[in-house]
């Protein structure tokens, strides 16, 4: 059973998108189908990071070490959503119209978050990989992957400023996010004092 | 395969071009679309049929209508920002089905000669309905083509005789929370307010509109009586109008009361002047194929010709 653990995450992970796939295949994305793809793929990718950044918590509150072996799958996941959320925003909403991505990326506040928070999320998932931890060192991987906690806020952050009015949902993200973090900064105040 | 579920789509949209015109085809067409459909989808996973309005007999055609095919009518009917009836896109067609439109008064109030309590109908009677097909720019960079059923704004405004003193006008949509649970939120202010200038509500352009598509507007659209503004981005053309009042100074108007830096009081389409989140030099035409460029947009949404004299002088970056 505990073999099987980490397959049947893997493939839990994918369901979103054999979801939009089969949607899309079937009853198609809507009346505005490039927004409603581009959207499904970045609450997956905000969802996926949340998640990800739940797995320390949640070891430690459960006492469940187990878990510690999904959170390298989890990220990769997030960053995963990320990349096809950003694909479908130059191949989709935009249609290689780079002059306008451009643009977009300078003068629209929540692109220009949503791309830092990317490109924060880069060098995490290419230093992800056993070897990378090796040649960077313990210590210095750990003070770069640090970045997570900054991206988290990206995300939720980026959500937040392109919402019009109803910004229930990113507030719930936003108390989640602010539970994870603020637990971390607890606990390690309390295992210092 | 996401082209091809595209293309077997595309002509369910015809479905919804104007009835009169194109009913034997559309019914053609519909078989092929379905037959096309059905041969890809599992059972059950097609959206249900939209249950189509009312006609309206004795419609004069417009003759600067768009020759553009309008947008199909389920796009248009399901893909609705009237927060009225909740935040997201779908939430209109979906919690307006107990809406009641009918009985349905209006109160003009203000400088005018003729005020009090109408019964909508008779604000429309005296006048010939058109069909008219405009297009519809949102200010999210989305666009329709839709052919509205109306008569023009401004000959209701003059029936009611603005006085001297009437510089502006104001109108109101419907607050009736227990029928639209977006107003249960304190998310805007309600209800909903928007205002033109006299000489803006006077352009024939501005529609007084009560259908769409050849029929009575569906609650989702505004039913039964909203403003059609083509010029101004789609927020301007207020919905369910239940209070129209002729006012001396500028009225309040509920988006420029949430963001005043992203919403003025004109929000009159204009492709060289950005939304602080929307570049507004493109639009995306709902519709159109979804591998495709976006559309540039129009000066005053293609209308500037009727229009742009309304403004001349005015610092539209400043005034936007
Ligand atoms: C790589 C650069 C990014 C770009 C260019 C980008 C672009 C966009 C765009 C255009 C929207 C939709 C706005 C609208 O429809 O009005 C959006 C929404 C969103 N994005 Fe991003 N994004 C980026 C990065 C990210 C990242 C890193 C995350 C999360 C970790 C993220 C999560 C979201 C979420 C949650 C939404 C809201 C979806 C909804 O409305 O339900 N994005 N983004």
């Amino acid at each position: 059973m505990t073999r099987l653990a980490k397959p049947i995450v893997f493939a839990l992970c994918l369901l979103p998108l054999a979801w939009l796939a089969y949607r899309g295949w079937t009853a198609g994305f809507g009346a505005h189908p490039q927004e409603y793809v581009n959207r499904f793929l970045g609450d997956w990718a905000l969802r996926f990071l949340l998640t990800a950044l739940a797995v320390t918590p949640l070891r430690q509150i459960g006492n469940w070490p187990q878990l510690a072996r999904f959170r390298r799958m989890l990220g990769l996941y997030a960053f995963f959503y990320v990349v096809l959320h950003l694909s479908s925003y130059v191949v989709a909403t935009h249609f290689f119209d780079w002059a306008a991505i451009g643009k977009d990326i300078l003068k629209r506040n929540y692109i220009t978050v949503g791309m830092a928070t990317f490109a924060m999320l880069t060098p995490l998932a290419a230093t992800s990989t056993a070897g990378m931890v090796k040649r960077l060192g313990a210590a210095r991987w750990k003070k770069l992957h640090r970045l997570v906690y900054l991206a988290g806020i990206g995300g939720v952050f980026h959500f937040f400023m392109m919402v019009k009015a109803d910004w229930r949902e990113p507030l719930l993200y936003a108390v989640i996010l602010s539970g994870l973090l603020g637990w971390r900064v607890w606990r390690r105040a309390r295992v210092k004092g | 395969m996401l082209i091809k579920h595209v293309r077997a789509r595309d002509p369910l949209s015809s479905e919804i071009t104007p009835r009169a015109v194109f009913e034997g085809r559309r019914r053609l067409l519909k078989a092929a679309a379905a037959a096309g459909v059905w041969a890809f989808a599992p059972a059950g996973a097609k959206a249900a049929k939209p249950v189509r309005g009312e006609p309206i007999p004795n419609l004069a055609p417009w003759p600067k209508s768009l020759s553009e095919p309008p947008t199909g009518y389920e796009l248009a009917t399901t893909y609705n920002n009237f927060y009225e009836f909740g935040f997201d896109k779908e939430d209109p067609a979906r919690h307006s089905k107990s809406f009641k439109p009918r009985p349905w008064t209006v109160a003009v109030e203000g400088h005018a000669e003729k005020t009090g309590t109408f019964d909508f109908e008779d604000l429309i009677k005296p006048h010939q309905l058109e069909e008219r097909v405009y297009r519809f720019r949102c200010v999210e960079a989305w666009s329709m083509v839709v052919p509205w059923v109306g008569v023009p704004l401004g000959d209701v405004l003059k029936r009611l005789v603005p006085t001297a003193k009437a510089k502006y006008v104001a109108f109101q949509t419907v607050l009736r929370p227990e029928e639209m649970p977006g107003q249960r939120l304190p998310l805007l202010k309600w209800p909903y307010v928007e205002g033109l200038r006299l000489d803006e509500a006077m352009h024939p352009l501005a529609l007084l509109t009560v259908g769409m598509y050849g029929e009575r507007l569906p609650n989702q659209n505004g039913a039964p009586l909203r403003l059609v503004l083509p010029w101004k981005y789609g927020f301007k053309s207020i919905k369910s109008i239940v209070r129209i009042a002729f006012t001396e100074t500028e009225p309040p108007t509920t988006w420029n009361i949430a963001t005043p830096r992203e919403y003025g009081f004109y929000s009159n389409v204009n492709p060289q002047v950005d939304h602080p989140r929307w570049s507004q030099a493109k639009e995306r035409r709902l519709g159109d194929p979804f591998f495709s460029p976006k559309r540039p947009t129009l000066m005053f949404n293609g209308y500037a010709e009727d229009v742009a004299h309304l403004y001349a002088g005015m610092d539209l970056a400043k005034l936007y």
